[in-house]
């Protein structure tokens, strides 16, 4: 288990996080970047000296300003993974791998050698790290991490620093490593779809501090603020909520327009939406369906994700919206085509602004 | 273009042209006039004199026991520097760098009155059963005086170059920062230490003035090359110019593997 909690002033924002993880969990930190996501990981691994604060792995305390004590890094048995890998330019994959490694050559060989089997790396051991691809160069970080038996596993962003085209595989491999490790895992990352990949549970982090905890489900769910539900890609209007009919709630957005949601809620509010539960349809169609909420949009952009396309839509508040590649096509869009954005008024959140 | 306009266009180019021939001639005429006005043989014959060998092998000692004084105490002062901020750093790089500018006699002036017999701290050196007035010891001292900033200065930039990840991720892989900084810091800055060693080196091989006011200079204890050469040029001119030959060529290849060194640079940064 790896208990962290700190209060530390951090230029303009002051660091005020409390966290638990579990054994054989992973708890992924997301949050903008500026938020001190990284400063909480320096804090564990002990690269960073917090005001206050505590840390406790595996029920050695680590960190106890109150009392103290404070580790330095080398005796903390933490694995680290640097946002840009952090690889030692004169060492080849191996000696990477076992630098934390004690013992003779052979064996400090041999035990670099099968972490990076693991990691598929065995051919490119006595490679520099500068003749290593991006997604090879994450894996012997990883390795090197893994090599110290680390008590608990600290990532800082470890698939950033990948281009898109391999961030996937690495994020699958990544995930088969984590669910196999048995070391709590504290992941930091500014990409709420790698968080909610990674990691078991997802903090969101704001201004120095977790504003929301839970399973990326329920986090995308039922988002309690609206930078959460800015964070996990909803679409966010806002506007003044009013007791409507039948118990829901009535909101008329900022710039005009209404929308109905089945949350209760009164006065300024943000309302949420996820682009995939958005469906469009061709201006002059009549209503129909259960689709409560209606508003007239205006195509601005279409970018084709595999095999969606991501609208880009100017109503009364910019939208997004995500529909099949075929039935953009059925529908003939292109910039400048006016449309019907349409969602159910259970598919909307509605929050404090 | 027309002709006017080319002849405008190429007067610049011509001009840099002719500065860098200027300046070349002038660096290199007085090197190339030792080696012309030198022929091999009397080259040897030179060297076979008692005097020339004892002053090559002295200069040879006391360089070598200044190198690893500089790299001794240098290095970790160097690291200090790079990696830590505290009160007092600037006035303590500026003193560092202070014996650049200053002209050697100052400096041999200077050392006499610090560690000389009657110096503030002679009583403390001779208690210490340290002979330091006209001994082989103060020529070390003399060299040590002049090169070490040299080293020092270079090895500061080399250490600051090397990412500050590099020593934290050690840290975390449960090495202590003394380990980290044997097995990290110094392989990864070692070009720009080295090239800072090569400059040191250079210095030392060639100091007078200090060594001269401070050391003296008597044959086999603490005449150097560059004294030997100064004793002698007005009485026996080839052996002078022996002498002086063969300090050319160990500063070429002092400066020639600084150049190789140099090209292995690249692995200093880290990949971003």
């Amino acid at each position: 288990m790896l208990r962290v909690e700190a209060r530390h002033p951090l230029g303009a924002l002051e660091i005020d996080v409390e966290l638990t993880v579990e054994r054989g969990e992973c708890l992924a930190l997301a949050g903008p970047s500026g938020a001190g996501k990284t400063s909480v990981l320096r804090v564990a691994a002990g690269l960073l000296r917090p005001e206050h604060g505590r840390v406790e792995a595996n029920g050695e305390t680590w960190l106890d300003t109150e009392r103290g004590i404070d580790l330095p890094p080398e005796q903390r048995r933490a694995g680290y993974v640097f946002q840009h890998y952090a690889l030692f330019p004169h060492l080849s994959a191996w000696q990477n791998v076992a630098y934390p490694v004690r013992g003779l050559k052979p064996e400090r060989r041999a035990r670099a050698i099968g972490l990076l089997e693991r990691f598929g790396l065995a051919d490119r051991a006595d490679a520099r790290p500068h003749t290593l691809s991006g997604g090879e160069r994450q894996r012997v970080a990883v390795a090197r991490a893994l090599a110290r038996e680390p008590d608990v596993l600290l990532l800082d962003e470890p698939l950033s620093a990948l281009d898109a085209r391999t961030r996937a595989a690495a994020a699958r491999e990544l995930g088969g490593v984590l669910r196999e490790s048995e070391a709590p895992t504290l992941l930091v990352t500014h990409d709420f779809a790698e968080a909610a990949q990674l990691g078991d549970r997802v903090g969101i982090v704001d201004q120095g501090r977790i504003v929301q905890l839970g399973t990326a489900s329920e986090l995308a769910a039922a988002p309690r603020s609206a930078f959460v539900a800015d964070f996990t890609g909803a679409v966010v209007l806002t506007g003044v909520a009013s007791p409507g009919p039948q118990g829901g709630t009535r909101v008329e957005l900022d710039g005009g327009g209404t929308v109905t949601s089945t949350d209760a809620a009164e006065g300024v509010v943000a309302v949420s939406v996820y682009p995939w539960e958005i469906t469009i349809e061709a201006a002059e169609e009549e209503p129909h369906g259960s689709a409560e909420n209606r508003l007239a949009a205006e195509v601005l952009s279409i970018t084709v994700v595999g095999s969606r396309a991501r609208l880009g839509l100017a109503g009364p508040q910019p939208l997004v919206a995500e529909i099949t590649l075929a039935s953009a096509e059925r529908l003939g869009l292109k910039a400048g085509v006016m449309v019907t954005a349409t969602w159910k008024a259970a598919a909307t959140r509605v929050v404090a602004a | 273009m027309t002709r006017a306009g080319l002849t405008r266009a190429a007067w610049f180019p011509a001009l840099l042209g002719l500065c860098l021939a200027a300046a070349l001639t002038f660096l290199t005429l007085p090197v190339v006039a030792i080696f012309v006005n030198s022929s091999p043989g009397q080259l040897i014959d030179s060297l076979g004199e008692p005097g020339a060998l004892d002053a090559l092998w002295l200069s040879l000692r006391t360089t070598a026991a200044s190198i690893a004084i500089i790299l001794l105490v240098g290095t970790p002062a160097a690291y200090l520097l790079a990696t830590r901020s505290f009160r007092g750093k600037a006035v303590a790089v500026t003193l560092i760098e202070l014996p650049l500018v200053l002209p050697p006699a100052v400096a041999g002036i200077a050392l006499l009155a610090a560690v000389g017999p009657s110096g503030i701290l002679g009583g403390t050196i001779e208690a210490l059963g340290i002979e330091l007035s006209l001994t082989t010891a103060s020529v070390v001292v003399a060299l040590t005086f002049v090169a070490s900033p040299f080293y020092v200065r270079q090895a500061m930039a080399a250490f600051t170059a090397v990412d500050r990840t590099l020593l934290e991720a050690s840290r975390t892989l449960g090495v202590s920062e003394a380990l980290g900084f044997l097995r990290v810091m110094i392989p990864v800055a070692l070009p720009g230490l080295a090239a800072g060693t090569a400059l040191a080196l250079g210095r030392a091989l060639g100091e007078f003035g200090a060594t001269l006011m401070f050391a003296g200079s008597f044959r086999g204890i603490t005449q150097t090359v560059p004294l030997a050469i100064y004793d002698r040029f007005s009485t026996d001119f080839d052996s002078a110019l022996a002498l002086s030959a063969v300090l050319v060529a160990v500063s070429a290849a002092i400066l020639l593997s600084v150049k190789l060194v140099r090209g292995g640079e690249a692995l200093g940064s880290a990949p971003r």
